[in-house]
């Protein structure tokens, strides 16, 4: 057990050592949080330009993270259970959103879906355009935190013992039945935290967007784009703007840890 | 119902139990074997760890695939590579008890063993039922609204046992069952579990790598070593005629591969230069001898009496059993000779001295 070792107190060095990120991380929030009294907050939070960020954000950070979690959980369980040549191509693959910097990534993805794109001009033909609509924020959101969720949802997969599902299988239930009653019930800690990563990174989306999607008040401007408008203006609302997105972040967190608490499994 | 498996008519020529034939490889490692077990019957599957048993449970439950083979069950065929036939695990009937029960963690007693009357696809009150039954019939209803997290060793047992008969299986693999439970429990249990498999109908594979288990459990016994079936046969047979040092040990008894020739009078049996003259009709070539421990004496000079095999040995190790000693010689192979504690000490008996052993050649058994 690992708290028969655990009698001996930490070393102060140890607590300094750790303090410093700590306050380098509480610093500049304290800043944003300070410079204004709450009172002076309200007043912009409620113009049109944020309360459309707001809306829109929310809109769109949702359907990009249903759709991260539709389409990565197979790709997680594949990494997770199955040896197959070439795991480490698409490991690298899964990796790469996550790594290039997602200006590249919006760029990416206007040569690929762009009007005169890869794939854009065949859907161009068809009178469907992608790039600068509120579809292409979806997709930049997409890109980039989905990789966050295959990641969480592969770890939790991991961690399930796979002799429970073959214990599953030999009381007659089918692959697909395995999986919903036992593989993804016990990776649900694991499977919450990827999908709250992966909002609070599409939440936080910027770069890509900003390519891909462009910066339409209404249409693709969310919460980060909308605070580098207002900063350019109006300090008060980039600083309200940018309280909003700390608490949406904050309220993730919060909401993530008190889930997991609950559905610890406990271990036999 | 818990009901339909206890008197199940069967044909009394073997039909309707497990049938297994198969071969695997995996890496340098190569299982092959076969056996068959008849309804209500448990064959224990005993070997040291990595001879390959819980392979051969993983091919009957269709975890594994084998490389070539045949198993049938219950008159259904599960698995003919012949064929090109191999069910997946859900369409077997197979009730598997794993090394530590692998009990679901996030379901209670109650919902483990309803877990597979409803992937069979009873609805749910059905398979409460179902589940309820099992629990009371091995004693454990009162348990059944706990998670499976907070309930003994012996208990979880019981529980794995209900989920695996709640899905109506054909055949029972039991992979370790006693390995974790604590010294005190374990005669109960295996006795316990004796009469409930007898009682069950169900034809039934046990596997341990204990000797002692498998000696208190099993009527019929199978030896694997190194993916292979070295013995098979009901347990006297096996004491009483060992083939290999694994079954020997497990008898408590000096074992020898042999050559068997003419000598004068009586026949010598020859192993690595050591020579036993030994009472053979007219057998020759190879064979096994054995004799227990307890028939050979120890002498601290060369007596002068006329037992027809003396050997002059180093002792190498000297084991204490509660009435008596055991102790291992060297006479150019390995020799156990059981002593009591008078006899060791007026003998001066201690490690590394040099000893007189002596068997009669009517006390050693050889046998093809």
């Amino acid at each position: 057990m690992h708290g028969a070792y655990r009698d001996e107190p930490a070393s102060p060095y140890l607590w300094i050592g750790s303090a410093l990120l700590l306050l380098y991380f509480t610093v500049p929030l304290a800043a944003l949080l300070l410079l204004l009294p709450p009172r002076d907050l309200l007043g912009p939070l409620l113009s049109p330009l944020a309360l459309d960020a707001l809306w829109l954000t929310i809109k769109t950070t949702l359907v990009a993270t249903a759709l991260a979690v539709a389409l990565g959980l197979p790709l997680a369980y594949l990494l997770a259970r199955v040896p197959f040549r070439g795991r480490d191509v698409v490991d690298t693959l899964v990796d790469l959103p996550i790594t290039i910097p997602p200006v590249v990534a919006g760029v990416a993805l206007l040569l690929a879906f762009g009007r005169r794109g890869l794939i854009g001009e065949h859907l161009d033909v068809l009178g469907v355009q992608l790039a600068f609509t509120s579809v292409a924020v979806v997709m930049a959101q997409l890109f980039i935190a989905s990789p966050f969720f295959v990641k969480a949802a592969r770890a939790g997969f991991e961690a399930v013992d796979a002799r429970l599902e073959a214990a599953a299988r030999t009381l007659g239930a089918s692959r697909w039945r395995v999986f919903w009653t036992i593989t993804v019930p016990l990776a649900r800690p694991a499977l919450l935290s990827g999908i709250v990563l992966a909002w609070a990174r599409a939440l936080s989306e910027f770069g890509a967007t900003m390519m891909f999607a462009g910066n339409l008040p209404g249409t693709t401007q969310t919460l980060p784009l909308a605070v580098m408008t207002a900063l350019e203006s109006d300090l008060p609302t980039a600083v309200a703007v940018s309280t909003l997105s700390l608490g949406l972040a904050l309220a993730a967190l919060l909401a993530a840890k008190w889930l997991a608490g609950r559905w610890r499994i406990p271990h036999a | 119902m818990p009901t339909m498996h206890t008197q199940r008519p069967r044909d009394d020529d073997g039909a309707g139990g497990l049938v297994f034939d198969a071969t695997v490889r995996r890496g340098d490692f190569r299982l092959h074997a076969a056996f068959s077990v008849p309804p209500a019957q448990t064959l224990v599957l005993v070997g040291p760890s990595g001879a390959g048993k819980s392979t051969c449970l993983a091919l009957v439950a269709g975890l594994l695939r084998p490389e070539a083979g045949r198993i049938a069950c219950a008159a259904d065929v599960w698995c003919n590579t012949a064929a090109g036939l191999h069910l997946p695990p859900e369409r077997r009937r197979a009730g598997v008890l794993f090394q530590d029960y692998a009990l679901f963690p996030h379901l209670t007693v109650r919902e483990n063993v309803r877990y597979g009357a409803r992937a069979r696809g009873r609805t749910g009150a059905a398979a409460d039922a179902v589940a309820l039954a099992w629990l009371e019939r091995l004693g454990v209803r009162d348990l059944a609204d706990r998670p499976v997290g907070r309930i003994s060793g012996g208990q979880r047992q019981r529980v794995a046992l209900a989920r695996a008969l709640a899905a109506e299986p054909e055949v029972l693999l039991l992979d370790e069952p006693f390995g974790s439970l604590d010294v005190a429990t374990r005669g109960l249990v295996r006795t316990e579990l004796r009469a409930f498999l007898a009682s069950c109908g169900l034809p039934a594979v046990l596997v341990t790598h204990d000797p002692v288990d498998a000696l208190a459990f099993g009527e019929r016994i199978a030896v694997l070593e190194a993916g292979a079936i070295s013995q098979i046969g009901a347990r006297d047979e096996l004491l009483a005629r060992p083939r290999s040092a694994f079954v020997a040990e497990l008898a408590g008894l000096n074992l020898y591969r042999v050559d068997l020739a003419t000598g004068r009078g009586l026949k010598e049996a020859r192993v690595a230069g050591v020579v036993f003259h030994v009472l053979a009709d007219d057998r020759s070539g190879p064979a096994f001898l054995s004799f227990t421990p307890a028939e050979v004496a120890l002498a601290a000079a060369r007596g002068p009496g006329s037992p027809q095999n003396v050997f002059p040995g180093r002792v190498v190790e000297i084991l204490p059993l509660p009435d008596r000693l055991r102790v291992v010689l060297d006479i150019g192979v390995v020799l156990v000779a059981e002593v009591t504690r008078e006899a060791a000490a007026a003998l001066g008996l201690d490690v590394g001295r040099s000893m007189w052993a002596a068997v009669k050649a009517t006390a050693i058994r050889v046998y093809d």
